[in-house]
């Protein structure tokens, strides 16, 4: 089962007393916050997590997978991730499960 | 003149900026609770991803892991074989709306860097 919003909402309310309705509207807006960074071309970078950062890629031919027809992929600004050291650390220790 | 901070960061928006901007948003909460919170959220990320854990936040985006095989490296210095086991690697999926509103404000905004 994947975290999610109400998960990080529950934490809130656990370790930091928050009520309900303000650990909700927190991690609303913590989200949210980052979002409207990006959009503004404001890359955002967390220490201690990553950085997400913006490219702008030119056009480029594409291909419809399923029938081979070529179409054009339209210029276009994109989100990427890039994990900090210590996160990279942390990940990297983990075995799996399998 | 840019800021001293400025320079050293860039223009990037960084953890303590984020933490004013949402504290301005929720006038009600003390800036140490906002920054309790934003400390919190951000350690439950990690641990959740360092025990394999997926993360997915609607209309933001989906936090994973993608496993790298093992591989035969080199150390660059004396051009040795080294075997590496294979490891985990943190990818992050942006969500739709993340991706919708970055790619249409594209043409208003500069990516400042």
């Amino acid at each position: 089962m994947a975290l999610t919003k109400a998960d990080f909402a529950e934490r809130l309310f656990d370790e930091l007393g928050l009520n309900k309705r303000e650990a909700k509207e927190m991690v609303e807006y913590f989200f949210e916050e980052i979002k409207r960074s990006l959009e503004h071309g404001e890359q955002v970078k967390i220490s201690g997590f990553g950085k997400f950062e913006l490219r702008d890629k030119s056009s480029r031919p594409g291909r419809n997978p399923k029938t081979g027809q070529e179409i054009p992929i339209t210029a276009r600004r994109v989100v990427t991730f890039r994990s900090g050291q210590k996160l990279k650390a942390r990940v990297e220790a983990y075995a799996g499960a399998e | 003149m840019p800021s001293l901070i400025s320079i050293f960061q860039g223009l990037n928006v960084t953890k303590s900026e984020l933490i004013e901007a949402l504290a301005k948003q929720q006038p009600h909460l003390a800036l140490k609770d906002v920054e309790l919170a934003v400390k919190c959220i951000i350690e439950k990320m990690n641990q959740a991803l360092s025990s394999g854990e997926r993360i997915e936040i609607r209309g933001f985006g989906s936090f994973s892991l993608h496993l790298r095989p093992p591989r035969l490296g080199r150390n660059p210095k004396t051009g040795e074989s080294v075997a590496l086991s294979k490891k985990y690697v943190p990818h992050f999926k942006p969500g739709k709306e993340l991706r919708d509103r970055v790619d249409e404000s594209s043409g208003k905004y500069k990516i400042i860097d």
